[in-house]
């Protein structure tokens, strides 16, 4: 983002970037398979549908309903606002921290990254069944262990399984986002950590005041990922419970597929794919005004 | 029952498995090449011998070719239901019954069959076939294995506990005592999954109130799922839950990796109640207690005062076939040809007997005789046949939309969080 906006400047005099030609295969792309699309699902939202008969125009019913007759909606909504935060806050702070780590001279640093990468490359059924064989109680990590606090319901206590389900999901996603912050932390010139080495500034001071500035944007990237990732997160959730223990993990997108496609009941299930779309584009939006994105530019200048 | 295949949705494989070509011997014969009938099976379990039996039918009926796709089992159900529903659907329309079976015959979406199926009524057994009538006619026949739900037991921990096999409830009741002060749990039970627990609502409500209770609630009769029989199976399960009948943990036992099959294998269970898929995953995951000469089989144990028939079992009678009403004439014609002429051949039956698993028909006991896995080949075809009711597994008896919520309450009854009054109430209400 920063380096196309730094490099239109350079190169608009009249014109500002490329001619709009060569944006047009992506934008046909994004037409078809995310907004014509898009546009079906809202129409869909109006109808009765159960897939086997034809659709029927109902209005406002399914909206009606889904949002003030069925109070399992604002259930899946703050659990959804839980698991999205619970997330984030795992996610982030671990995240920072590893790809400041892997972005080092340590010893052995090289190979540790590739251990941390490594839950990235497999694919979320595998890890789903993995984590199942973890937390089973007879079988899994409490039976091996010898410690007598350990739960053995992790996955069939619903106080329990939302923090299980965000550490899951955490692990398969911290890496992602530690290889963005380890991209992020190579690209601070060292010459900004000589100086300060030179004024005297000890390495938390240096973390505080170099590096997590210089992060700022990689930060917000991130953030952004994860917030809205995890918002429409789905499938460890579904291989793991099920959407079972019912009301503790079912967020927005379970709810979604469970209501369309096992309850078979396609209109209220588009009103929550909408809902979902509504609230995506409002916290990522949200985010680049915050973040001023608009404004950003490259800070490669100064340096 | 779906068999555990969330893992596999999630994956989103829809595996074309193969589109038998039609070309063969080039144009120069008529008609025909056009107007090629087709179907869609499942990929997995048995399925792979459905298909070379259609490439076998296809190899001797060059005028009447049949494509074969192969589609995984979760994403089917849903890629089946939107076919119907726009008119496009493959020629043999593969279902479990039940609901949705209903739903396509009032929605005439398939043909009625009646007569045009050759001998087969007269070889499947008459609790299986019945499952494709609606109305007393016939829309779907059986087309695989017939999967009966039995208990399964490990001998050694019933001698080790000094216990008998039960037969009926009382003698389930005094066992489930004698296990307690032994440490062993008397029941396996992948509860997490929560359709292995509906096995149980089924055989208890069947033995408590016979077949009609739950043919009420099909038939969609107004408060049919406040019933006391339906009522006492609740009850019971809790019961069974609360106070040690079922393993400490079986919440969080899950069937995905069979887990409940597992426990059994490994003398912490005395029993399961499974489907009998589960005789074939024993002998693969767990041949040494499979080979103990510890693992054995019975029915469900009977109710005293049950109004019941005892002989009833619960389960999937089989995967079906149907004929699909917007298919040419043509088309319907290679798949009723199929149907009667070709169903459970010979080479077919021989190749599901050989997997161990059992097709629902009354004349072949000397090939079962034959076999590998005879004793339990011969049981369940006892079980079968005797059967004066068999019930189609719920979630697959009742509307399509129904068998969510049904899955959602049953675990709010496993889980304590829901009452037997509470769960009638919200099933009446959908």
């Amino acid at each position: 983002m920063t380096e196309t906006a730094s490099r239109s400047k350079t190169t608009g005099l009249g014109q500002k970037g490329p001619s709009f030609l060569m944006a047009l295969p992506a934008v046909a792309f994004f037409g078809i398979f995310a907004l014509i699309p898009l546009i079906g699902v809202v129409v869909i939202s109006f109808m009765e549908w159960n897939v086997l008969g034809s659709p029927e125009w109902v209005g406002l019913t399914n909206w009606e309903a889904v949002l003030f007759d069925r109070p399992f909606t604002w259930t899946a909504l703050g659990l959804t606002v839980t698991f999205v935060i619970g997330s984030y806050l795992f996610q982030a702070p671990v995240a920072l921290l590893l790809g400041v780590f892997m972005a080092g001279q340590q010893r052995y640093r090289a190979l540790l990254a590739v251990l941390y990468f490594l839950p990235l490359l497999f694919s979320s059924v595998a890890v789903g069944l993995t984590f199942q064989s973890l937390f089973s109680p007879n079988y899994g990590l409490s039976a091996a262990l010898p410690f007598e606090w350990l739960p053995n319901d992790w996955l069939a206590n619903s106080d329990l399984v939302m923090w299980v389900m965000i550490f899951v999901v955490g692990w398969c996603f911290v890496p992602f986002h530690g290889l963005l912050y380890q991209a992020g932390v190579r690209q601070i010139p060292a010459s900004m950590y000589e100086a300060a080495t030179i004024d005297g500034a000890g390495r938390l001071r240096q973390f505080f005041s170099i590096t997590l500035p210089q992060l700022r944007y990689t930060i917000i990237t991130s953030s952004t990922l994860m917030l809205v990732g995890s918002l429409t997160y789905f499938d460890l959730i579904y291989v793991l419970t099920g959407g079972q223990p019912a009301d503790a993990v079912r967020i927005l997108p379970l709810d979604m597929y469970v209501t369309g496609f096992a309850s078979y009941n396609l209109g209220y299930a588009s009103v929550i794919a909408v809902i979902l779309v509504a609230i995506g584009l409002t916290l990522s939006l949200l985010l680049n005004v915050l973040s001023g994105s608009s404004k950003m530019d490259s800070d490669k200048a100064g340096a | 029952m779906r068999k555990a295949t969330r893992m596999a949705a999630a994956g989103l494989g829809v595996t074309s498995l193969m589109a038998i070509s039609a070309c063969g011997g080039g144009g120069d014969n008529g008609g025909g090449g056009d107007a090629d009938a087709n179907a869609w099976i499942l990929t997995g379990g048995g399925w792979p011998a459905i298909e070379e039996d259609f490439n076998r039918w296809n190899e001797s009926n060059e005028d009447a070719q049949i494509d074969v796709e192969g589609i995984e089992n979760d994403s089917y159900k849903g890629q089946i239901r939107t076919a119907v529903g726009s008119g496009e659907a493959p020629t043999l329309i593969m279902s479990w019954t039940g609901g949705a079976l209903l739903e396509y015959a009032e929605q005439d979406a398939v043909v009625d069959l009646t007569g045009e199926t050759g001998d087969l009524e007269e070889r499947v057994f008459d609790s299986v076939w019945q499952n494709g009538q609606v109305e007393d006619s016939t829309y779907a026949v059986p087309l695989n294995d017939v999967q009966p739900v039995v208990m399964y037991y490990n001998q050694e921990v019933f001698d080790e506990a000094g216990v008998e096999i039960p037969e009926t409830w009382e003698d389930v009741e005094a066992a489930i005592e004698t296990f307690n002060e032994n440490d062993v749990a008397p029941f396996s039970l992948a509860g997490g999954s929560v359709w292995p627990a509906l096995m149980w609502l089924q055989y208890l409500t069947d033995r408590h109130g016979g077949e009609e209770v739950f043919q009420a609630v099909v038939e969609g009769e107004e408060g049919a799922w406040d019933n006391e029989s339906i009522l006492f199976a609740l009850e019971t399960m809790q019961d069974l839950g609360e106070n040690g009948g079922f393993i400490d943990s079986y919440n969080s036992v899950t069937a995905d990796q069979n887990e409940d099959a597992q426990l059994l294998a490994d003398g912490q269970a005395a029993m399961l109640l499974q489907g009998s898929w589960v005789y074939a995953t024993i002998n693969n995951d767990f041949p040494e207690f499979a080979d103990s000469g510890n693992f054995g089989f019975t029915s469900f144990p009977t109710l005293e005062d049950g109004a019941g028939d005892p002989s009833n079992i619960v389960g999937n009678p089989a995967n079906f076939w149907s004929v699909s009403a917007d298919a040419s004439e043509e088309e319907q014609q290679i798949a009723m040809d199929y149907i009667s002429e070709n169903l459970y051949n010979e080479e077919t039956v021989d190749a599901m007997l050989e997997a161990g698993s059992l097709p629902p028909l009354n004349d072949i006991e000397e090939e079962i005789a034959a076999t590998e896995d005879a004793d339990f080949l011969e049981f369940s075809s006892q079980l079968v046949g005797d059967a004066n009711n068999f019930q189609l597994s719920w979630d697959q008896a009742v509307a399509p939309e129904v068998a969510q919520p049904l899955t959602d309450n049953l675990s709010g009854i496993l889980r304590g969080e829901m009452t037997p009054q509470e769960f009638v109430d919200a099933m009446n209400a959908l």
